[in-house]
């Protein structure tokens, strides 16, 4: 398949993983900040197959994980509405709320669908005008723009019976918020390259100037992946810092103007709650004033609510890279797929998900 | 159930029911639609649930069907329900489908065919015309695959508690004098076999379910295998160990549930699984793993080694098997899971997954 096959190659990632054994020098620590690179590299087995010195360590950039209860509950709530038709990606259906999933809404009688775009969830409202269509819009830069698309669309249709429960994050404040860390032990980063695909490189650079570390922007094929590794080990040993792209395929320094300018226009930017992790200043997106009439949490009554979080789980330990998923104890034991006691274990791109998934840790 | 460690887990089991766990969603208070999608919820309501109360020796193997000896005479005798939506979809519909599922179900016993029952459960106001389309259809399947419907019954149900229709098939079958398949003689050093490429159906369903407009010709595999089947036992005899459909669930739970019923490792090569191109970009596009997605013309052979080579051409031979592979061994490693190299040479484990897999979010 063109623009697969080339970077699934056995020769290639044989040649990247010798290029990486002569460089490192000494051990190494470098986070991925994606879900979706972490599946590949546990699936492909890249963490396996790396020498011994270098670790990869899995970043919070599992947009469903990193979703806060209270957020998930206020989906469970409004759901749970039986003028509502709650609409959402798949991944978000199974993450535990403080009582229940949504899935488990959904078989109590809510009206709960899964789309594939939020374009369709606009199309819904049009062709329902009796019911309230609400649409869950979580996700990084790269599901944002699409969303922000949606509402625009739906002020377009003058629909009034069309909602967003946002819940959208910012990676760059997340990274430095690692980076930050009086802990920290991560030396170079694989940045997120669909969000790159969004937002462009320049905003690493500071990053990457203040905490002089290397950020390479990274694609999600397992030879991207061990190229984005070599880059960042090269750097790392030559005592560089900066931002490099390996994605260049997808990914251009100012990124998708007209993406950006949607979404200038659609949201502003918050502070943001993330789970297991806490509220990171100016993290996140909500929607601007203008579009006020098309947020569910100023449509619904949605307040009050009292959120269980697990005690046990380690879920913000192991997205700001402090601990593999297979170190936490209830891991493969009190905590499975099919009884999550956190949202990594449930969505695709979640790293206990991936650890247990592809037997890691078994 | 037994608690083994009554004290300890009650202790826990109210720590997380308390103020943490969000959730014990293995206990389901409601039936979800992950209880028949192939994967963990359903193999455990089947043995929790079903095993627990009909338990019998002839259920216990937990086969594609039943083997009853009747004096003297070897029968398979196998039930297999229908609730596909939408009713006519690429390659195939309902009725045809209703056939091959139970054809099938008795093939994988090693058997002819001898017999089906169909039961017919009707929605009230399904146009007459869509119901005589999907019988000949249903009656065309029949008889090209040797097979009469030789008894039936219908109900009609009030308009919305049904899909439009829902078929019950049934089947007897004669078990083939030199046949001898049941998973538990999967044994170390086999080899395993496919007799096409995987993931046709589901692929096909989805590209036409709302919310996807796939422009392809992407069509299912359905089609009855107890000829590709019959010649099987004919060249292999005893030495054809296991036959398998992997339907819902795909691939990866239909290996491991022969990898958990004989105590044995699987390991599979992905290079070597036939894939279509059309299929495989439609689930890089939905972020599905094509191993666990549906089959309805596809069958696992489990033989001795010694005759791989036969039944390899055996299969090539036959017109449902032109594109039949080797894509894997049984192995004496890691008993009852399957482990996969994938297409850059790592290693990883092969799960069952809980539920249906869900689309990601990007």
């Amino acid at each position: 398949m063109k623009y697969v096959d080339e970077y699934r190659s056995e020769e290639g990632a044989r040649r990247f993983l010798d290029a990486i054994r002569r460089v490192v020098s000494r051990p190494r620590v470098v986070m991925e900040i994606c879900g979706g690179q972490t599946h590949t590299i546990v699936k492909s087995g890249i963490d396996r197959m790396l020498p011994d010195d270098v670790t990869v360590v899995h970043g919070p950039g599992c947009p469903v994980c990193v979703t806060p209860l209270e957020m998930i509950d206020r989906a469970l709530l409004l759901a749970r509405r039986p003028e509502v038709i709650f609409t959402s990606f798949g991944d978000m259906l199974r993450v535990p709320g403080s009582q229940e999933d949504l899935l488990s809404v959904k078989a109590a009688g809510g009206d709960v669908r899964m789309l594939y775009s939020p374009l369709d969830a606009v199309k819904l409202a049009a062709t329902h005008p009796e019911r309230e269509v609400v649409f869950f819009a979580v996700g990084f830069e790269t599901t944002a723009p699409a969303n922000a698309m949606a509402v625009w669309q739906a002020r377009e249709l003058g629909l009034r019976n069309f909602s967003v429960l946002c819940s959208h994050v910012l990676v760059p404040p997340a990274m430095q918020a690692i980076l930050g860390a009086a802990d920290n032990c991560v030396e170079g980063f694989l940045a997120a390259g669909h969000v790159c695909t969004v937002m462009g490189f320049h905003e690493y650079e500071p990053l990457a100037e203040r905490y002089r570390v290397p950020i390479v922007v990274t694609g999600f094929e397992p030879l991207d992946l061990l190229q984005g590794l070599h880059m960042t080990l090269v750097a790392l040993e030559q005592g560089r810092f900066g931002v490099e792209n390996q994605y260049s395929r997808a990914v251009r320094r100012e990124g998708n103007p007209q993406a950006q300018r949607q979404l200038e226009q659609v949201f502003e930017v918050c502070d943001r709650a993330w789970r297991g992790i806490g509220t990171i200043p100016q993290s996140g997106y909500r929607l601007r004033e203008a579009f006020a009439q098309f947020d569910a949490e100023r449509r619904f009554d949605v307040g009050g609510i009292a959120t269980k979080e697990s005690a046990e789980c380690i879920a913000g330990e192991i997205m700001r890279g402090r601990k593999r998923p297979d170190q936490c104890p209830q891991f493969g034991r009190e905590c499975t797929p099919e009884r999550p006691l956190g949202a990594p274990m449930v969505s695709n791109e979640g790293a206990c998900n991936a650890y247990h998934r592809y037997g890691r840790g078994a | 159930m037994s608690r083994p460690d009554q004290d300890e887990s009650e202790g826990k089991a109210e720590r997380l029911s308390g103020a943490t766990c969000p959730l014990p969603l293995a206990d389901y208070p409601k039936v979800l639609l992950a209880h028949g999608g192939g994967g963990s919820l359903t193999q455990r309501l089947i043995e929790d649930l079903f095993l627990e109360q009909f338990r019998n020796p002839a259920l216990e193997p937990l086969h594609d069907g039943a083997r009853l000896e009747i004096d003297g005479a070897q029968l398979a005798f196998s039930t297999d329900s229908f609730v596909v939506r939408p009713l006519i979809f690429p390659g195939g519909d309902i009725g045809s489908l209703a056939v091959h599922g139970t054809v099938n179900d008795l093939a994988m016993c090693g058997a002819r065919p001898l017999a089906l029952s169909a039961g017919f459960i009707l929605e009230e106001g399904l146009p007459m015309e869509t119901l005589r389309e999907l019988t000949r259809s249903m009656a065309r399947a029949a008889r090209a695959a040797g097979v009469p419907l030789v008894t039936g019954d219908t109900k009609v149900v009030d308009r919305g508690k049904g899909d439009g229709v829902y078929i019950n098939t049934s089947g007897v079958g004669a078990i083939l004098p030199s046949a001898d398949v049941r998973p538990e003689r999967a044994r170390p050093g086999d080899t395993v076999l496919i007799n096409g490429p995987i993931a046709d159906h589901g692929v096909a369903i989805m590209s036409v379910r709302e919310g996807l407009e796939f422009e392809t010709d992407l069509l299912s595999d359905s089609a009855a295998l107890h000829g590709l089947t019959a010649a099987l036992v004919q060249r292999a005899g005893e030495g054809l160990h296991v036959l398998r459909d992997p339907t819902r669930g795909g691939v990866a739970s239909a290996l491991n549930e022969v990898a958990g019923q004989a105590g044995v490792g699987i390991r599979i090569d992905e290079v070597s699984i036939p894939l279509r191109e059309a299929v495989r970009g439609a689930c890089e596009i939905l972020g599905l793993d094509p191993l666990y997605v549906a089959n309805e013309g596809k069958c696992i052979a489990i033989v001795d080694p010694r005759l791989a080579d036969g039944a390899l051409e055996t299969l090539r031979a036959q017109p449902l098997g032109r594109d039949a592979a080797v894509i894997g061994k049984v192995v004496d490693d890691h008993p009852g899971r399957v482990v996969m190299r994938s297409r850059i040479g790592g290693d990883r484990v092969v799960d069952v997954l809980s539920g249906e897999q869900l689309p990601r979010i990007c």
